[in-house]
């Protein structure tokens, strides 16, 4: 297929083709969106493109097409770019017309010159988003999202690069390149790891590019981490211990739609064009020398314009907005498409067998607890899929009490959690951990970014807080600061984040499931108590069994049902809500004070949430009945809690 | 004659005479001497004689120019001979690195200036706009006589700008417009030359012209100023000094009179900046977040040669240096050498701005711009400052690699800046409640407006408040009043200060009943909300703590959340979880709407006008109906009394209200968002209706209105002096007529009127109703929020203690008696029950009055 190999490996001259063939009107841009739309449509043509997410950067070809799925982590400065712009040659006085877009440097042979003042010239803007891979991915998101895609499809044209790896993770695939020179990992980072290997084996990639230049980079490289300079470049993942590329994303048309936090789906050509780097290194040196005449500070060229090597560029050709990460499920979920329609109704042909099963699973899981493990399936359902002034609708934390404290069981709770849920991220709450870590993004002006916080997660994330290591001691004003985000980020699904001079709002929408031994001290919509019927003499080995003895395609289908309700629509008929009426109304009849309205709202959550783990998406009175039932016994045992522990609650 | 001098001479005193101020203003439009030249300012030696005319338009673009007019150049500044202030003790010189430095920093684009916040006329654009159309760049034609001269690439013709300009500063009046710089202007006479005249006697050689103003008058020279500030500012610097120096021609000022426009409408907004703007004049709005240090930036070079000493100056063009390489005195190559203390430097100082917090879309991060100040613009703001800016736009391309030719296909944007108006400046005055002016447009004026007549505005209003909150219409109603507030009065001549406008509200009741949701709405809903809990905050969380400053190592006042919510609204949660000695720092702000601090030798006072919106928890968890306000929460009378407004939010216990508020509910869990948007006002339309209202409505009590109220408030104290106690207090009759105010600017009305008062009185009585009955006697009490106590529990517990008394002296003459069993007695004589703590009240009531002592367990009778 060479029209794909073309359109894959030089999307640049696609489009210079088209901007040949229109230019000097704007229509050539809408056309080069248009044919990489239409050659994307192709079967499975997504596939084709190589992921950043899974192939490192240095085995990618530079400008070549390429995907990545991300976060928006920060926005920066829209820019002003040369969209079209002329060239000149001194000596024939020849014109020649160039475009500019989905270009970091404005191209030129060496005999040309580019004429600024040409009339000619076309500034347009464009907007760079710092995009980071989707924080707390699991990693079987990433197994089953690249093991899917044909192998000859990955492009590469490194020698070095063989497609033969099948299973390796991004992890080993480091490792193994960065043999020579493991000795430097421990000082160096990852990060600056990158340049080496680029420098060392990066020769035959760049065939236009001259040794000497990549030495010139691999230096700037040594120079970012020389002690006479500032740390080597934070990559600013919002969850400590994340790996993978961060990126400049540069998108080109409706960028006021994205926000941060969205997860996207881009496709765009990739710049790694050591010149960028050369800049960097230039600008430092004569900087150092003569700080006052250079515009930004370092830390913001740093931040800005990192060596691409590390942070490679995407100039955007497409760009999605991701509704969920999960592979197993079609990326849009729209009720047009025939292929979506016909997935959705064969899963949910058998949804009530997978319900089955992931109950039983989760009852294992929970020592037996059946009750618990209902309230786990609602939880891991949940989204918030409203806001009404500034109450979130569909929020369902939940808080699972009653923890044995001296195991491991939280531990491995939430190792199957993350079996389950595309994203997730495990919280242990100590008073060294909320005193000394950062939860809430800050703006950090020097560098002119948003330095990221724990809580800058997408949207669906499971956020798994473990309370059980907690230890007496002093939080101290970070610590309360800490505590009082994550009360808010479960009372009203928003992060303030801190801009110094003020702070800013962010709504957000992850699931939290705080785990505790008595009460926890944050917040929760609902509280269950665990009632252990089995305690596992080894827990370890009890979980971990328990894992295995899940089949593969079982655990899929688990995956699949949890991400796939969550995203369902639900309505209550009239009937209903009368019936609902009439029930509370005899409800606070009998005893006013055992049923508030904040009872019925948690009643009609569950209900909610019950009919949609049965594949329902209307209320009907049995559901009704069923979860008015659930709540009895949850706060049955909570009240038998409190009779035993006496001052508890 | 050495002509080239003449650039400078009309900064000196006394040159101004020469006859010839044409040409002095329109040397000054092209040439760098409109600002301070650091070499040549104290020495004013030079007799200079008046320069010859030349055409005006040759100032705009020199290097057009010369093409156009066969005037010769003679006024490049490179053959200025300035050799008279070679002996000057003021020069201005760097450290010899910057030799090196210096032709090389071109390649980061930061150019050089002849003015710099105009920028260099002869620099070519750098980027084209497709606004210009090809045919302009040609028009520039030598037609008669230069009246018909544009200048290249515009359409501007300098002699009939100059002219409309000088008839804007002649004639312009809009006795309408009244602007709070506007202090001691005579509004009906031209306000510019006032402004001029202002100068004359100030000294301060700088015009700030609105260009509002100039639109009115004339909207094609505002166009053009739009459209080509870099040709057209200079030509207003020219006519306002014609003018200037034919009135006052004995002035003397520091340098030339520079206008300086601002208030350009063109962009508001920095998100809406794009490639259109570049090169254009602008205003936009934002805050400081950075400044950088002074940088002395070089505008001419010095070169001498090394050979024989020739000298040279270089001018600087698009931030370059041109260095010779030949002497063209000795033809040496390489000879020439740059003297850093006789080349000119001018002030420049890089300033970060970010997007104000109530422009940015949700969800997003704020964009930031780079501003460059110049020369007197230096210093003029600090981080923190919220400015509007008026400037050039700019955008220069980066150089990847100066011994490439490839050009990074991004450009640098930057924005000169030619103005700041500060917008917090204006709050010293005091009238700062146009600092929140939201820029309306007509359509939303007109909106607003045809809302504010429908009868049922303050319903349709409270309604909308918080949609999500069941029923709870009164507390809705009072806090919507609050976000209105009362209007401002100062009493300062008469010696009481300034009266509280602000309405401070405390809701009370049961956990659950969305106590922190509506004050999650209200700060969400506010421009300058703060949101605490009373539990985690500290006094000086509140008021304003004292820290070092990690950069400038200087002491530095933080400001807490009660001075930034300063003409705004602080919500208070958990408010009775609150400590001691944080709440005692409440009762300044409460009344006097002022924090005053001394620490670590900061003593102040800070502007606090905010309103409190509180909430708190009975302190049995559950609010006890037997007992009174103060009981059930505990807070002190003083604060309480504080308090306009105080609610009860109860969990009412009726089917009626069971029913409706489970469809409520239900119909939250399932209705989808467009749904519920349409039953409501908008959330905006509330934000900007409460917006319009506080700016622009300032409501007065009328007569009638002023008569009700006095007979409101002598009700009040009557029903109260039937029984003998006083049941309000003039802090009552305020809280009435800042109601009454506020229900006023709920109907956009400027006159209080007898509704809004009736609303205040039935609103206050309610609220009353609802905190201060006495839950004994069920009558409505305010001595309870002013003394702590109800009036008829004080009447009892002096029956109690008389009744105490007359036992005790009914037992004779024994001088001590046992406590239990006087208790016992005292149950028995009387027919209420007696609590032990009532029994001990009453003894401590006579203790008082040196009647008996307590001692452990026994009485003894003094």
């Amino acid at each position: 297929m060479p029209c794909v190999g073309d359109w894959l490996n030089s999307p640049l001259s696609i489009v210079q083709g088209i901007f040949a063939q229109n230019a000097p009107n704007s229509d050539w841009e809408k056309k080069v969106t248009e044919y990489f739309k239409e050659k994307l449509k192709e079967n499975n043509a997504t596939n084709w493109v190589p992921s950043l997410n899974d192939v490192p950067v240095h085995y990618l070809k530079p400008n070549s097409l390429v995907k990545f799925r991300c976060m928006v982590q920060d926005m920066f400065d829209p820019e002003f770019y040369m969209g079209v712009y002329e060239t000149v040659d001194p000596n024939t006085n020849a014109r020649v017309l160039h475009f500019g877009k989905y270009r970091d440097v404005a191209e030129c042979g060496p005999q040309q010159e580019i004429d600024l003042n040409s009339p000619q010239t076309v500034t347009s803007e464009r907007q760079t988003f710092y995009c980071v891979p989707v924080p707390g991915e699991s990693a079987w998101v990433k197994e089953i999202s690249f093991l899917t895609e044909p192998v000859q499809a990955r492009v590469s044209p490194s020698t070095s690069y063989t497609p033969s790896r099948h299973k390796r993770s991004y992890e080993e695939d480091e490792d193994m390149d960065l043999h020579p020179s493991k000795q430097k990992e421990q000082h160096m980072g990852k990060s600056c790891l990158q340049i080496l290997c680029f420098s060392g084996s990066g020769g035959d990639i760049h065939g236009c590019v001259e040794p000497k230049r990549l030495e010139t980079e691999a230096s700037a490289g040594h120079h970012v981490i020389s002690p006479n300079c500032s740390p080597p470049l934070d990559l600013n993942f919002p969850l400590p211990g994340e790996k993978g590329p961060a990126c400049l994303v540069k998108i080109y048309e409706s960028w006021e739609s994205f926000k941060v936090n969205d997860v996207l789906e881009v496709f765009g050509v990739l710049s790694v064009d050591p010149v960028l780097s050369i800049v960097n290194s230039e600008e430092r040196d004569s900087s150092s020398l003569d700080p006052m005449e250079c515009m930004d500070t370092m830390e913001e060229q740093r931040v800005h314009s990192p060596p691409a090597s590390l942070v490679p560029r995407i100039h955007v050709i497409l760009a999605q907005k991701l509704q969920h990460i999960n592979p197993l499920l079609p990326a849009c979920l729209n009720e047009e498409e025939s292929k979506t329609c016909e997935f959705v109704s064969n899963f949910m042909s058998e949804l009530s067998p997978v319900r089955a099963e992931l109950l039983g699973f989760l009852t294992h899981a929970l020592l037996g607890d059946s009750l618990a493990a209902e309230y786990l399936i609602l939880h891991l359902i949940s989204t918030v899929y409203g806001r009404r002034d500034v109450l979130p609708l569909g929020k369902f934390t939940v808080n699972l009490s009653g923890c044995p404290r001296s195991s491991t069981f939280t531990e491995h709770l939430y190792r199957l959690i993350q079996q389950l849920v595309p994203a997730s991220y495990h919280l242990r709450m100590s008073i060294e951990s909320m005193n000394h870590s950062r939860f809430i993004p800050h703006k950090d002006y020097t560098a002119n970014r948003l330095v990221s916080g724990l809580l800058q997660l997408a949207s669906n994330t499971s956020l798994v807080i473990d309370e059980t290591q907690l230890e007496q001691g002093q939080l101290d004003t970070a610590g309360v600061h800490n505590v009082t985000a994550l009360g808010n980020l479960i009372t009203w699904q928003k992060v303030d984040y801190d801009f110094n001079y003020h702070r800013m709002e962010f709504p957000c929408n992850i699931n939290v499931l705080i785990t505790s031994e008595g009460r926890s001290l944050l917040p929760s919509d609902c509280q269950v108590h665990l009632q252990p019927q089995i305690i596992p003499p080894n827990m370890e080995e009890y979980m971990s069994s328990l894992l295995t003895a899940v089949l593969p395609s079982v655990l899929n289908k688990f995956r699949i049902y949890l991400s796939l309700l969550r995203l369902l629509d639900y309505s209550i008929s009239d009937e209903v809500t009368k019936a609902v009426e009439e029930d509370f109304v005899e409800m606070r009849k009998n005893n006013p004070e055992s049923v508030t309205a904040d009872d019925l709202h948690k009643m009609l959550l569950v209900a909610r949430f019950l009919s949609l783990s049965a594949g329902q998406t209307t209320l009907s009175r049995e559901r009704w009945l069923r979860a008015k039932q659930l709540e009895a016994l949850r706060k049955a045992r909570l009240q038998q809690q409190q009779c035993v522990n006496g001052n508890e609650l | 004659l050495p002509s080239p001098a003449s650039v400078r001479p009309v900064r000196r005193p006394g040159c101004c005479n020469s006859g010839s101020p044409v040409s002095l203003a329109a040397q000054d439009a092209r040439s760098p001497s409109s600002q301070k030249r650091r070499t040549d300012d104290s020495t004013s030696t030079g007799d200079l004689q008046p320069m010859p005319t030349s055409p005006p338009a040759d100032a705009q673009s020199p290097g057009a120019a010369d093409a156009l007019f066969s005037s010769p150049p003679q006024f490049r500044h490179s053959a200025i001979p300035l050799d008279f202030d070679i002996s000057s003790p003021l020069t201005y010189g760097t450290p010899s690195s910057r030799v090196e430095g210096t032709p090389r920093s071109g390649a980061r684009g930061t150019p050089v200036r002849q003015r710099p916040d105009l920028g260099s006329v002869r620099k070519a654009r750098q980027v084209d706009l497709h606004s210009d159309g090809l045919a302009e760049d040609i028009v520039a034609t030598e037609q008669s006589l230069g009246q018909k001269l544009v200048i290249w690439g515009t359409d501007v013709n300098v002699a009939s700008c100059k002219e409309k300009f000088q008839r804007f500063l002649q004639r312009f009046i809009d006795p309408l417009d009244k602007e709070d710089e506007d202090i001691g202007l005579d509004l009906n006479e031209p306000r510019y030359m006032q402004r001029l005249q202002e100068i004359n006697m100030v000294g301060e050689p700088f015009l700030n012209v609105n260009c509002d103003h100039l639109r009115s008058f004339d909207e094609n020279l505002y166009r053009q100023l739009i459209c080509y500030p870099q040709e057209v500012i200079p030509t207003f610097d020219m006519a306002a000094n014609e003018i200037f120096f034919d009135r006052y021609p004995d002035s003397i000022l520091e340098h030339q009179i520079q206008v300086r426009p601002y208030n350009a409408l063109k962009t508001r907004n920095m998100r809406n900046l794009n490639p259109e703007d570049i090169d254009q004049l602008i205003t936009i709005s934002g805050m400081v977040i950075r400044s950088s240090q002074l940088i002395p930036e070089m505008q001419e070079a010095f070169f001498r040669c090394q050979v024989c000493a020739f000298t040279t100056r270089v001018e600087i063009d698009r931030g370059r240096i041109a260095e010779p390489s030949v002497c063209k005195n000795c033809n040496t190559t390489h000879s020439m050498a740059l003297i850093h203390n006789r080349s000119m430097f001018s002030d420049k100082q890089m300033i970060k701005l970010q997007e104000s917090p109530e422009d940015m879309p949700a969800g997003q991060t704020p964009h930031t711009v780079a501003l460059f100040a110049h020369n007197d613009l230096v210093d003029k703001v600090q981080p923190g400052d919220r400015v509007n800016v008026t400037g050039i736009y700019r955008a220069v391309p980066i150089r990847v690699n100066p011994r490439v030719s490839s050009v990074k296909s991004v450009y640098r944007t930057h924005i000169d800046v030619i103005h700041y108006r500060k917008t917090d400046s204006k709050r010293l005055h005091g009238v700062d409640e146009e600092t929140e002016q939201k820029r309306f447009t007509e359509e939303r004026v007109e909106l607003l407006k045809e809302l504010s007549k429908k009868a049922d505005i303050y319903e349709r209003l409270a309604l909308a408040l918080a949609p999500s909150i069941y029923e709870h219409e009164d507390i809705k109603k009072g806090i919507l009043l609050q976000l209105f507030g009362g209007s401002r009065k100062d009493f300062t001549h008469t010696g009481r200060g300034n009266f509280r406008a602000e309405i401070n509200i405390l809701l009370c009741g049961d956990p659950g009943t969305s106590k922190s949701q509506l004050l999650q709405y209200v700060y969400n809903l506010v421009p300058r909300g703060q949101y605490t809990s009373g539990k985690g905050s500290s006094a000086v969380g509140l008021t304003a703590y004292v820290m070092k400053d990690p950069e400038t190592r200087q002491l530095v006042l933080q400001t807490g959340a009660l001075v930034l919510s300063d003409n705004g609204i602080c919500c208070i949660d958990e408010f009775d979880k609150m400590n001691e000695s944080t709440r005692s720092v409440l009762h300044e702000v409460m009344e006097q709407q002022t924090l005053s601090i001394a620490k670590a030798g900061i003593i102040c006072q800070l502007n606090a006008r905010t309103s409190i919106l509180a909430a708190a928890n009975p302190i049995e968890s559950q609010w006890n109906p037997k007992k009174t306000t103060i009981e059930n929460i505990q807070l002190p009378h003083t604060l309480l009394s504080r308090f306009d407004l105080i609610f009860l939010m109860l969990d009412p216990r009726d089917e009626a209200y069971d029913r409706r508020l489970a469809r409520h509910l239900v119909s939250l869990y399932y209705q989808s968002e467009e749904k519920m948007e349409e039953e409501y006002m908008d959330m905006a339309v509330l934000r900007d209706y409460i917006a319009y209202a506080r700016s622009y409505v300032n409501p007065r009590l009328g007569e009638e209105a002023g008569q009700a109220l006095i007979e409101a408030y002598v009700d009040m104290r009557k029903i109260g002096s039937g029984r003998g106690m006083v049941s309000a207090y003039p802090r009552q009759l305020e809280s009435l007529i800042r109601l009454a105010e506020a229900h006023a600017k709920v109907r956009f009305s400027d006159k209080v009127e007898t509704i809004d008062v009736e609303e205040a009185k039935r609103l206050h009585r309610e609220a009353l109703k609802q905190s201060a009955t006495d839950p004994k006697t069920g009558i409505v009490d305010i001595s309870i929020l002013t003394t702590g106590m109800s009036a008829t529990a004080r009447k009892r517990k002096e029956e109690l203690a008389q009744a105490l008394r007359k036992l005790i002296q009914s037992k004779g003459k024994a001088p001590s008696l046992k406590y239990q069993q006087l208790l016992d007695d005292l149950r028995a004589q009387s027919d209420i029950a007696v609590t032990k703590e009532m029994f001990e009240e009453a003894l401590r009531a006579l203790a008082d009055e040196d009647f008996l002592t307590v001692t452990g367990k026994t009485v003894r009778l003094l």
